[in-house]
């Protein structure tokens, strides 16, 4: 295999882990409103990401260094090209990120309602938006001869591509429900399950008739695998959520995740980002890459660093791999305030 | 203004902003990691208290270390792209090498370290923040080896077929004798900036006239006692490491060397201004307070070695590259480089004056009004010197994004000019100007309000309050067992050490 082609792959596992492990907290945070009644399950709820959000994000991190590294071409337009979409990604990853650390450290229910909203936002609209990014990646912008977009941000609102922001967040807040299920314990658990059972047709809908969209247009015989596999992770999910097995409902549909990108991925090769303008300005594996001696490096680098990253991060998860509930909150211990006397 | 304008501004406005929280990050992770072994290895609830809180003060200017970092990485595709195009095969490689080595470390282990109190042994938990830390010490070598690409071009040819940069050598891009001079500097800078943050905060917390638990004070005494050790040795450091880095500077970037002395003829022995009255840009005689020889020392090691003038190196790059003005912003690159300095220096003063005030275990006084605001303001000072810093070594570059190397491949070279994003038009960049220095300057508020409250809380703020009924959760460390059906007696104990 050419190694561009072997990094276009590592790319796509670098998405794909970043939306199987973003993906469910994103979707915590999405539902925090719908499933945070109160301070109590809000708090239930940002803690089951509390200790991992931060290296899910660096996975963003890494499929945006690798691009860059990898694929020059290919980064300088896309990032250069999705201009607006990506601040509003940015300025949600901002406010999201200070959220989770800043909203428990006064303690005012202004204060934390405030917060609250920008977790939303933050979570809501990446969620969106990177399905309508890459989208708009598989389907073809205007790209001109430079290897310039020359489209505006409306030019990725089409229905495909807001279809896409549909996918990736019903997707991703299904995630999260399980996720949700599958870490917490009492009320909030049951609420997960029941809410899971809600949105499962809406993501199985969306998400059957983007891919089957996608596979029509522009996939591969073998790209029906992973759409079928991503329909039958979906509706697994379901199945296991009604079986009360949250970790195999979680596992499914990060499977479903998965597949989808290898999906997209599978229809886009061996473009990376096909110009609608004419075919011939498309950026390919081949025109946008790195030499081989770049390449090559990196792909040391990949091989010897990934594995070891995977290894820490799983741990990490095993060491919290307790599902936490209203009595594992402690009171509200902010200077300032006397400690509250806390339940007992 | 056209979008490079704008665009130079965001990139300015993003890396100043975000380089407030970076050197804290590493400086301050490496300290509490320290505190935290003195606490582990001993025992003493002193310890124990500077771990917490700073740790505590730590985490609040972390979080808006990382999340301007993402714009960081992403502002070189948006902004930046036929630079991106350009570099990308060399350039690239650092950046992703930087998540995948050193991100990863960082975000990983912080979050055992932040939640794993109780879920960790004391000697497994005291490895995660010395693994954070280290993640975050090592993020830095790889930005720096970027930047130094920048600054010096090395182990890289240039193809005229696709007018970009290749890589052909990542150990010398990797060891580029600029990162090697400009990583210590960074480093000792940053330990400076949360040696100062440290002493300056617990300084001020002991000259209060507040009641205080004796606890607490013996607590921030040695921290007062670390912070002047650490200043003086940072304070050398840097000075050490920035002269050798100045002299390298006079081989690889004299145009940003000249400009930063104002030196607009060449000088044989060249004299070291230290001031300058008037009008920087435009005259040549304005450099008053001129020590004769030295800057031909610091330049060359000798005090009779020849230092070029600006204009005679930009006569050389017009001759060389063809013309046009090869000058960088001469007021901006001479008083930065001052300013720098001079802050640098304000902040190693802060720890002399304390060293005297606590010299054979004095106490520090609590009615000197002075002295109290003093050991704030002087918190101010290395984080100023550190955005002086790179604002001298990015805006001296100028007007190069990727500036010539006088010994390698002439072609290596990208004028900023040239190196913007064509799909990007001006509306767009003032758009995220806009939008990116509201939001940073509204979360830099926000910041600010809580340390401030963190801080006058002192490290008793931050103590977990124990409960008296609370015989039997000494044990901690275990989390072995999934518990399935928890009897209400024990519910005490289920509660996490730390949740947000």
């Amino acid at each position: 295999m050419e190694l561009s082609t072997f990094w276009f792959l590592l790319i796509g596992v670098l998405w794909t882990g970043y939306f199987f492990l973003e993906g469910f907290d994103f979707g915590v945070g999405m539902l925090l409103h719908p499933l945070g009644r109160t301070e109590t399950d809000r708090r239930i709820l940002i803690n089951t990401i509390g200790p991992v959000w931060d290296g899910n994000e660096v996975w963003l991190l890494t499929a945006g260094g690798a691009t860059f590294a990898a694929f020059p071409n290919w980064y300088a337009t896309l990032f250069s090209g999705f201009y607006l979409a990506l601040f509003l990604i940015l300025v949600a990853l901002i406010l999201r990120g200070v959220a989770f650390e800043y909203r428990g450290k006064v303690d005012s229910d202004s204060w934390r309602r405030r917060w609250d909203l920008a977790i939303a936002f933050g979570s809501w609209v990446p969620s969106v938006l990177w399905g309508v990014a890459f989208a708009n990646i598989v389907a073809g912008v205007p790209i001109n001869a430079n290897g310039d977009f020359t489209g505006t941000l409306l030019t990725l609102l089409n229905p495909f591509g807001l279809l896409g922001g549909v996918v990736t967040a019903s997707l991703f807040l299904l995630h999260g429900l399980h996720f949700v299920a599958l870490k917490t314990e009492g009320e909030i658990h049951e609420r997960a399950k029941a809410m899971s059972l809600r949105v499962a047709p809406v993501t199985i809908v969306a998400g059957a008739v983007f891919l089957i969209w996608n596979q029509l247009e522009r996939g591969e015989a073998w790209t029906w695998i992973p759409v079928l596999t991503a329909a039958v992770a979906l509706v697994a999910s379901v199945l296991a959520t009604r079986a009360g097995r949250d970790g195999a409902a979680f596992a499914a549909t990060g499977l479903a995740i998965a597949a989808a990108v290898l999906a997209l991925f599978g229809s886009l090769f061996p473009d990376v980002m096909p110009s609608t303008t004419d075919p011939a300005f498309s950026l390919t594996v081949e025109n946008a890459s790195s030499t081989p001696y770049t390449l090559r490096i990196m792909t040391w680098v990949a091989v010897i660093m990934t594995p070891v990253v995977l290894c820490y991060q799983a741990w990490s998860y095993w060491v919290f791999r307790k599902r936490i509930g209203s009595r594992h909150i402690p009171p509200v211990q902010v200077p300032g305030t006397a400690p509250s006397a806390g339940p007992a | 203004m056209d979008v490079v304008s704008l665009s130079r501004w965001q990139f300015g406005i993003t890396t100043v902003y975000h380089f407030l929280m970076v050197p804290l990050t590493i400086g301050l992770g490496l300290t509490v990691a320290y505190f935290q072994t003195r606490w582990y290895r001993s025992g003493e609830d002193a310890y124990l208290r500077l771990t917490k809180f700073f740790g505590k003060l730590f985490l609040i200017n972390f979080a808006m270390g990382v999340v301007t970092g993402i714009v960081q990485e992403f502002q070189f595709g948006m902004n930046w792209a036929n630079y991106s195009r350009f570099v990308g095969d060399v350039f690239g490689a650092p950046l992703a090498m930087e998540a995948l080595v050193a991100f990863f470390l960082e975000s990983t282990f912080l979050g055992l370290w932040i939640f794993g109190w109780d879920r960790l042994s004391p000697r497994l938990h005291l490895a995660t923040i010395w693994a954070a830390a280290i993640g975050a010490t090592l993020s830095a070598y790889f930005i720096v080896a970027a930047n130094s690409w920048m600054q010096h071009p090395v182990g890289a040819i240039y193809n005229a077929q696709t007018g970009r940069a290749e890589m052909v050598d990542v150990w010398a891009v990797l060891t580029n004798s600029t990162t090697l001079a400009a990583y210590p500097h960074v480093i000792a800078g940053s330990l400076l900036t949360a040696a100062v943050f440290v002493g300056g905060i617990s300084a001020w917390l002991l000259m209060r006239d507040r009641p205080m638990p004796d606890a607490d004070r013996t607590a921030l005494h040695k921290a007062v006692r670390t912070s002047i050790y650490l200043t003086f040795a940072m304070g050398i450091a840097v000075a050490v490491s920035g002269d050798y880095q100045a002299k390298l500077m006079f081989e690889q970037q004299p145009m940003k060397m000249a400009a930063a002395e104002a030196l607009c003829e060449t000088e044989q022995p060249a004299g070291l201004s230290v001031f300058a009255v008037g009008n920087v840009s435009a005259e040549c005689d304005v450099r008053t307070i001129v020590v004769p020889r030295l800057l031909s020392f610091m330049a060359t090691g000798t005090f009779d070695g020849k230092v070029e003038g600006v204009k005679d190196i930009n006569a050389q790059y017009r001759e060389k590259f063809g013309p046009g003005d090869y000058r960088p912003n001469l007021v901006i690159t001479y008083w930065s480089f001052r300013a720098m300095i001079g802050f640098g220096a304000i902040a190693s003063f802060g720890a002399v004056v304390a060293w005297w005030k606590t010299r054979k275990g004095r106490q520090l006084p609590t009615g000197k009004r002075w002295l109290r605001i003093g050991s704030i303001a002087i918190i101010a000072t290395p984080f100023l010197a550190n955005s002086f810093g790179w604002i001298f070594t990015e805006m001296g570059r100028q007007p190069w994004v990727v500036a010539p190397n006088p010994k390698g491949i002439p072609e290596l070279r990208l004028m900023t000019a040239n190196a913007s994003s064509p799909a990007v038009s001006s509306a767009m960049v003032w758009t995220t100007l806009i939008g990116f220095t509201l939001l940073y300057g509204a979360l830099m508020v926000v910041e600010l309000f809580l340390l401030r409250r963190y801080v006058a809380a002192g490290p008793e703020g931050v103590m977990p309050h124990t409960t008296p009924t609370d015989p039997g959760s000494d044990g901690g460390g275990d989390g072995e067992s999934d518990a399935p059906a928890p009897t209400t007696d024990d519910q005490e104990a289920d509660v996490l050490a730390f949740a947000y």
